[in-house]
């Protein structure tokens, strides 16, 4: 059973009297512990299947199932619950919360799980997290007082705190030089190989793609391309 | 997510930007701290009014006895002769509202000492418990007459201030001997200085005595009848009695009764009958519940029956004591309501940074969201920071405030009370108004899309 599956998933924006389709009948299956890049023209509607793979938003139609549950039908809370648990976020611009230490960056989504960790053992698992990352000797930094790959790795460790089995990265590198770029991709590679996470990341970029192993092209909210991978491809 | 980790939290973001944070809260500072220093400074001259009203004799009760009436003629209140000492003593004994009880003789008769003489306002013959009914401290010279002297009928008084001035020119009287109703009195003490009552009347123009005393010597001498021990046990009365003739041409108006006459109509035996009590309740409060407790009491030792009327009347100064009070009370509202304005005045502009803060942390609150905050977690945290913030300046507006009526006691020596109750209603104020000016912004927070959210730049 693949960990994400979509059927025939439409989105449409009304823009007043105007029906603006971004999504057109997108079906893809991603298998657990893949690593797949999604890329597609700008305005091709990457972010918004991100979004609905994500949880953020939900489909105008179509069906989503995630680890063997319908997800688009669920509420808001549920979906929150979701996000927090299973799911990991790595944004283009980090989005780190401002004139907040590294350490309090990575622990903040502990305050909304529904395991209740004591303060304490919440900054011991911010604090290991950040060793993973390579970020040990800057807990107390400000995203202010970080590079801009310090950055996107402290949101990798806040993305991974709550050991989600799936990771989203839209553009992860796009506000990164290709030396960065370069160090955050491998670190997605080891999340991949040692820990076995599954990553869908999204880019334009043909070289950060090259990391990926299998590439999902979309093309006016319709997937051209790499829609399943080789396991279960001829199931679908 | 814990209480304490929800209150770290608003304190990191209030932290994000102090300068701000403390300028929000000015409003609620100035608020509290108005309505603190209101609250103390109010509490304060109100117990100082509590005080005056206290020495004027608000919690003072006097009963007087009823009005006699002979065929139709009433002779005013006061003129039946139903009270007695014993009614007095059964006050202060069973009476748990009363604090004090003096019985009350009253007199107004010429004083003279040398060449000098004087018709004082009050000559009240008493027991020590009328200084403390009245409120009159610690004696200017000189000792009180003591109980013994009221069981003996010793002829000593305190005199007050304006006797000293009229009788001795200023110069100390203790020990020596005024004539009342040509009745010698040893002076044994000097009352203080009082000034005048509500009325406008000198209260220093005072002589008290003991009640026995003026009773049977000053007042009843032709009457009395009672007490032959009073008349017996003063050694010196025999001597000073003599002074009774000191006008050797004075003569009775009436000529003596003969033993025949004095058969055929015997005037009436009365017993000691006193001309009113004073009493006072254990506090302004209790002046309900004393002249109930004094009612029932008196009823039963006059023997009245449930539908009769009583023989006697009480009258107390709660008419007086309920206007000084409304009018401090009302003082003390207004300030308050305006102290109340001010602290909207701030709720107001907690509310319009807030919305501020959620428009500018839009992003924020989108990436929260994204890593699984619900719409109910932010709405929380965002009144919990308003109240945060609300709490803080609460407590600079209890300092402030504070320190502002302590600066008004030791400037302007006002008088000033510490009220816990206006602490407590500040926090629980300042804390509301949080809450309530908080709620819209945080609602507001609350219902952001978290892509919209996300993507706000
Ligand atoms: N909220 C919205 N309302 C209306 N139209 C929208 C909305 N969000 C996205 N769109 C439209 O959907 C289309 C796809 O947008 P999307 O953000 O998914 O593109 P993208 O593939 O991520 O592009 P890029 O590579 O530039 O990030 C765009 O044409 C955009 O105008
Ligand atoms: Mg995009």
């Amino acid at each position: 059973m693949p960990l994400i599956e979509l059927r025939n998933i439409c989105k449409t924006y009304q823009l007043g009297d105007l029906a603006v389709p971004v999504l057109r009948g997108v079906s893809l299956a991603v298998a657990r512990g893949e690593l797949v890049a999604l890329m597609g023209s700008s305005g091709s509607g990457k972010s918004t299947l991100m979004n609905i793979l994500g949880c953020l938003d939900r489909p105008t139609s179509g069906e989503y199932w995630f680890d063997g549950q319908e997800v688009s039908r669920l509420t808001a809370d549920e979906r929150a619950l979701l996000r927090n648990r299973k799911l990991g976020f790595v944004f283009q611009s980090f989005n780190l919360l401002p004139r907040t230490s590294a350490l309090d960056n990575v622990a903040m989504p502990l305050a909304y799980g529904a395991h209740r960790l004591s303060e304490h053992e919440a900054r011991e698992r911010a604090a290991e997290m950040l060793r993973r990352v390579g970020l040990g000797e800057r807990l107390d930094h400000e995203p202010s007082q970080l590079s801009g790959g310090q950055q996107q790795r402290v949101a990798i460790a806040r993305a991974l705190i709550n050991q989600p089995p799936l990771l989203f990265a839209d553009e992860p590198t796009g506000n990164l030089d290709s030396q960065t770029s370069e160090e955050v991709l491998r670190m997605f590679e080891r999340l991949h190989s040692e820990e076995g996470i599954t990553i869908i990341m999204v880019t334009h970029d043909p070289k950060v793609a090259g990391h990926a192993k299998r590439i999902i092209h979309i093309q006016d909210g319709q997937i051209v391309d790499g829609a399943f991978g080789e396991a279960d491809g001829s199931a679908a | 997510m814990t209480s304490y980790t929800v209150a770290r939290t608003a304190f990191r973001a209030l932290r994000r930007n102090p300068m701000r944070a403390m300028l929000t809260t000015l409003g609620i500072v100035i608020g509290v701290g108005a309505v603190i220093a209101m609250m103390e400074i109010g509490a304060g001259s109100s117990a100082a009014l509590q005080k005056s009203i206290a020495s004027m004799g608000a919690n003072v009760l006097v009963i007087h006895p009823g009005a006699a009436s002979s065929g139709g003629v009433t002779f005013g209140a006061g003129s039946a002769t139903t009270l007695t000492p014993e009614d007095c003593e059964a006050i202060q004994r069973e009476c748990p509202a009363v604090r004090y009880a003096a019985p009350m003789v009253r007199a107004r008769t010429q004083v003279v000492y040398g060449s000098r003489n004087w018709i004082p306002t009050y000559i009240y013959g008493t027991t020590p418990i009328y200084l403390e009914v009245q409120n009159w401290g610690a004696l200017a010279e000189g000792e009180p007459f003591s109980d013994r002297d009221v069981m003996n009928a010793n002829k000593v008084c305190l005199l007050g201030q304006t006797l000293v001035r009229e009788l001795f020119e200023g110069a100390s009287p203790v020990g020596k001997e005024v004539r009342i109703q040509n009745v010698a009195f040893r002076v044994v003490g000097v009352l203080p200085a009082k000034g005048a009552n509500m009325m406008g009347l000198d209260q220093d123009d005072i002589v008290l005595a003991p009640w026995t005393s003026i009773k049977y010597r000053v007042t009843g001498s032709s009457l009395s009848s009672g007490s032959s021990s009073a008349s017996s046990s003063s050694t010196s009365s025999d001597t000073v009695n003599t002074l009774n003739n000191l006008y050797p041409g004075s003569s009775d108006l009436y000529p003596d009764r003969s033993t025949v006459q004095a058969a055929d109509q015997p005037l009436p035996v009365r017993f000691e009958n006193i001309d009113q009590i004073m009493a006072t309740a254990q506090s302004a409060t209790e002046i309900e519940t004393a002249i109930s407790q004094i009612t029932t009491l008196l009823r039963e030792r006059h023997h009245i029956r449930p539908n009769e009327d009583e023989d006697f009347n009480i009258r107390d100064l709660t008419e007086l004591t309920k206007m000084l009070t409304s009018t401090t009370t009302l003082m003390t509202n207004l300030l308050l309501a305006v102290a109340m304005i001010s602290l909207v005045v701030g709720g107001v502009g907690i509310m319009n940074i807030m919305l501020v803060s959620v428009t500018e942390r839009t992003r924020e609150i989108g990436l929260r969201m994204a890593v699984g905050a619900r719409a109910r977690d932010i709405l929380r945290q965002f009144l919990v920071e308003s109240v945060v913030l609300c709490l803080v300046g609460g407590a600079l507006g209890i300092v402030l405030g504070h320190g502002g009526s302590l600066l008004v006691r030791l400037l302007l020596h006002w008088p000033v009370a510490t009220s816990p109750m206006a602490i407590a209603a500040a926090v629980l104020v300042s804390a509301s108004v949080g809450m309530v000016f908080g709620f819209y912004p945080a609602w507001k927070a609350s219902k952001l899309d978290p892509i919209e959210a996300l993507r706000y730049e």
